[in-house]
C-alpha cells in the first residue's frame, strides 16, 4: 500500500528568525511532488521538520504508512526513520572517510532496517551498479555524481516508504543532474516510493514530478496541480526564467 | 582477533612489563611508569569522545581530579577512625569512575548541543567550575590541599608504588580493550558517523544524542578511574596541580600524535610522549615537558596530520586505488567531474 504525507499549517523558526510560515503540503501515495524555490526560502527547513531535526512551532505533519496514521511532530529522528521515511540530505553528506560499502551499511543502522540488510544491499548494487564496482573505495574520493548515487543508495538501505530528497542537483554538472533525477525516478518506479523532492533546477525537477509547490519566503506562493500548471505559471517564469 | 584473545595478549604483555620492572630493581621505574600508564588511560579515554566522535574535550583534568578528590573524600571519611585506612585501589577506582561518569553524563546533557570549538570551551569551563568548587570545599583540603598517607609495604608485592603501578596497568589494559571493542562494534560505527557528519548520521537513524552521552559517560568514567589512585601516588593533593592544564594538553596531544581513529594511536602516542617526558624530567627539568609536547605537536601536524598510525597506514597501502584520498578527504568539496 502506498504511503502518503500531509503537512498542514506548519510554522518553523530558528530562534527569532521565522523560516516557514503556514505551509501546507500534501504528498499522495505514489506521487512525486517537487518543492520549488531558490535558496533561503525554507525548502530544507521543511525537510528537516518532517525528519524531526527541526521542531515546528505550530502545525501538524502526518504520515500515513500502510494504512496507519503517524503524527510526526514531537517524535525523534530515529523514530521517524524507523517508520520508513528516509532523507537524502542536501549536499549528499556522506561519511567521506568510510568506504562505499560502509556508508551503505550505515544507512541500515536501525534495527528495523538491519533485518533485510543483505537484500537491501543487493537492491542498492542492482540499482546503482557503479557502487558495486567501487564498494571498497572511500566515499570521499568518488566523483560528485557517484557520491549522489551513494547518498540515494544509503537512503534505499532503509527500505523506505517515503523518500525525501533535498536538492539532489547541488554541486553537480548538468549532465549528472539529469542522471540523478532519472535515478530518483527509477528508484521511485521500482520500489513504489512516495517522493518529496526539494529542487532549484526547475526544468530538471519538472521532468519527473507529478505536482509541485513553489515556496517563496517561507510561504507557499503557488500550488501546481500538474506539470502543465507549473510550466505555465507566471511566478515560475518570473523566478526561474527571468521573463 | 577476538576480544578475549586480545585481552590475554594484553595481560601477558602487562605481566612481562611488570616482571621486567621488578627485575630492574629500582622503584623509580614504577614511579615513572605509573605516570605513563596513567596517561595511557587518560588518552585512551579522551580518544573515545575526541577521536571516535570528534568532540574535543579540554576538561580531562576535571574528570581526573574528580576521581582523585573522590578518593580524598573517602580517605577523610574514614581517616578519623583507627581503622587501617587503606581501601583497595580497585574500589576507589570504581567510586571515582562512578562520580566522573555521572558528571560526564551531566556534562553531555548540557553541552552536546554545542559543536566544535564551542563544545571545547564548555568543557574547559567545566574544569574551572569544578576547581573553584574544590578550592572552596574545606573538607577535602580546600586550597591548602590534602595529605594522603601511603602505606609503606604490602605483603606479596612489596612497596606500595608497585601495587599502584600494577593497578594502573590493569586499568590501562581494560581501557584499551574497551576502546578496541568499541571500535569494531556498531557503537564505533555510530561514533564514526557522528564524527564525519552528524546530520547524515541522524538522517540514517543513528541516535546521535544517546551515542554521544554514552561516549561522554564512558570517557569521563575512565578518566575518573585513572585519577582515583593519584592521591596515594602523589601523597599531597593540591587543586592547582590536579586541575592543571598538563592533563588536558597531554591527553589531547598523545592521541593526536599517535593517531585518533584507532585504539593503538593513543597508546603509541602516550608511550612515545610520556616516556620522553619522563626522560626529560630526569635529565633536563620537569618544566620542559610542555615545551616538548608543543614541539612534537607542531612537528606532527606538519609531517603526519593523521598521526603515526596514519603515516604507517599510508605507507603500507601503496596500491593507488586504495591510496587515493586516504590522506586528504574533503567532505564538502565536490568531486571531479568525469
Amino acid at each position: 500500500m502506498a504511503s502518503s504525507l500531509s503537512i498542514a499549517g506548519i510554522h518553523a523558526a530558528y530562534g527569532a528568525v521565522r523560516v516557514i510560515d503556514d505551509v501546507s503540503v500534501k504528498v499522495g501515495g505514489g506521487e512525486t511532488v517537487v518543492l520549488l524555490g531558490t535558496n533561503g526560502n525554507g525548502k530544507s527547513t521543511l525537510m528537516k521538520c518532517i525528519m524531526g531535526l527541526v521542531r515546528p512551532s505550530q502545525g501538524s505533519i502526518v504520515a500515513e504508512i500502510d494504512g496507519i496514521h503517524h503524527d510526526l511532530v514531537g517524535r525523534t529522528t530515529e523514530e521517524i526513520v524507523d517508520l520508513g521515511i528516509a532523507l537524502v540530505p542536501e549536499g549528499r553528506r556522506l561519511f567521506p572517510k568510510l568506504t562505499v560499502e560502509e556508508n551503505l551499511l550505515l544507512g541500515a543502522f536501525r534495527r528495523t532496517a538491519r533485518r533485510e540488510l543483505n537484500r537491501n544491499l543487493e537492491v542498492c548494487f542492482e540499482t546503482f551498479p557503479r557502487l558495486a564496482e567501487r564498494r571498497h573505495q572511500l566515499a570521499g574520493s568518488m566523483s560528485g555524481g557517484e557520491q549522489q548515487m551513494l547518498a540515494l543508495g544509503r537512503a534505499l538501505m532503509l527500505a523506505p516508504k517515503i523518500l525525501l530528497v533535498d536538492e539532489p542537483s547541488v554541486g553537480l554538472a548538468p549532465i549528472l543532474v539529469s542522471r540523478t533525477i532519472d535515478a530518483i525516478s527509477e528508484m521511485k518506479q521500482r520500489y513504489a516510493l512516495t517522493v518529496l523532492m526539494a529542487e532549484q533546477n526547475f526544468t530538471q525537477a519538472i521532468r519527473i514530478a507529478d505536482r509541485g509547490y513553489v515556496i517563496v519566503h517561507g510561504k507557499i506562493a503557488f500550488e501546481g496541480r500538474s506539470t502543465d500548471e507549473l510550466n505555465n505559471n507566471d511566478l515560475i517564469k518570473k523566478f526561474y526564467l527571468g521573463l | 582477533m577476538r576480544t578475549p584473545t586480545f585481552l590475554l595478549i594484553c595481560l601477558a604483555i602487562a605481566a612481562a612489563v611488570f616482571a621486567g620492572s621488578i627485575a630492574i630493581g629500582n622503584d623509580y621505574v614504577f614511579f615513572a611508569g605509573y605516570v605513563i600508564l596513567q596517561y595511557v588511560v587518560l588518552s585512551t579515554a579522551w580518544n573515545i569522545l575526541g577521536g571516535y566522535c570528534g568532540y574535543v574535550n579540554f576538561g580531562t583534568a576535571a574528570f581526573f581530579a574528580l576521581g582523585a578528590y573522590s578518593t580524598v573524600a573517602i580517605y577523610k571519611l574514614i581517616g578519623d577512625n583507627e581503622l587501617p585506612h587503606v581501601i583497595p585501589i580497585p574500589v576507589l577506582m570504581l567510586v571515582g569512575g562512578a562520580v566522573s561518569a555521572v558528571v560526564g553524563l551531566g556534562m553531555g546533557y548540557l553541552t552536546l548541543r554545542l559543536r566544535g570549538a564551542f563544545f571545547s570551551i564548555a568543557t574547559l569551563a567545566l574544569a574551572v567550575v569544578l576547581e573553584t568548587l574544590v578550592v572552596n570545599w574545606d573538607y577535602v583540603g580546600g586550597s591548602r590541599g590534602a595529605y594522603v598517607i601511603r602505606p609503606e609495604e604490602l605483603p606479596l608485592i612489596g612497596s606500595y608504588i608497585r601495587y599502584l603501578f600494577l593497578m594502573m596497568m590493569l586499568l590501562a589494559v581494560a581501557a584499551i580493550s574497551i576502546a578496541r571493542l568499541i571500535e569494531h562494534s556498531r557503537l564505533g560505527y555510530g561514533f564514526a558517523t557522528i564524527r564525519d557528519d552528524e546530520l547524515a548520521a541522524e538522517a540514517s537513524g543513528v541516535p546521535t544524542l544517546r551515542l554521544k552521552l554514552i561516549a561522554t559517560t564512558l570517557s569521563g568514567a575512565l578518566m575518573g578511574m585513572a585519577g582515583a589512585p593519584f592521591p596515594y601516588y602523589i601523597g599531597y593533593l593540591q587543586p592547582d596541580s590536579t586541575f592543571g592544564l598538563d592533563y588536558a594538553v597531554n591527553s589531547i596531544a598523545m592521541p593526536l600524535i599517535g593517531g585518533t581513529t584507532t585504539w593503538i594511536g593513543p597508546l603509541i602516542g602516550t608511550l612515545l610522549l610520556g616516556s620522553l617526558q619522563q626522560v626529560a624530567t630526569v635529565t633536563i627539568s620537569s618544566a620542559v615537558n610542555l615545551l616538548i609536547v608543543g614541539f612534537l605537536l607542531v612537528f606532527f601536524v606538519i609531517v603526519a596530520p593523521n598521526g603515526i598510525v596514519g603515516l604507517v597506514y599510508s605507507y603500507w597501502q601503496r596500491k593507488p586505488e586504495e591510496f587515493v584520498g586516504r590522506r586528504h578527504v574533503d567532505a564538502d568539496a565536490p568531486g571531479p567531474v568525469p
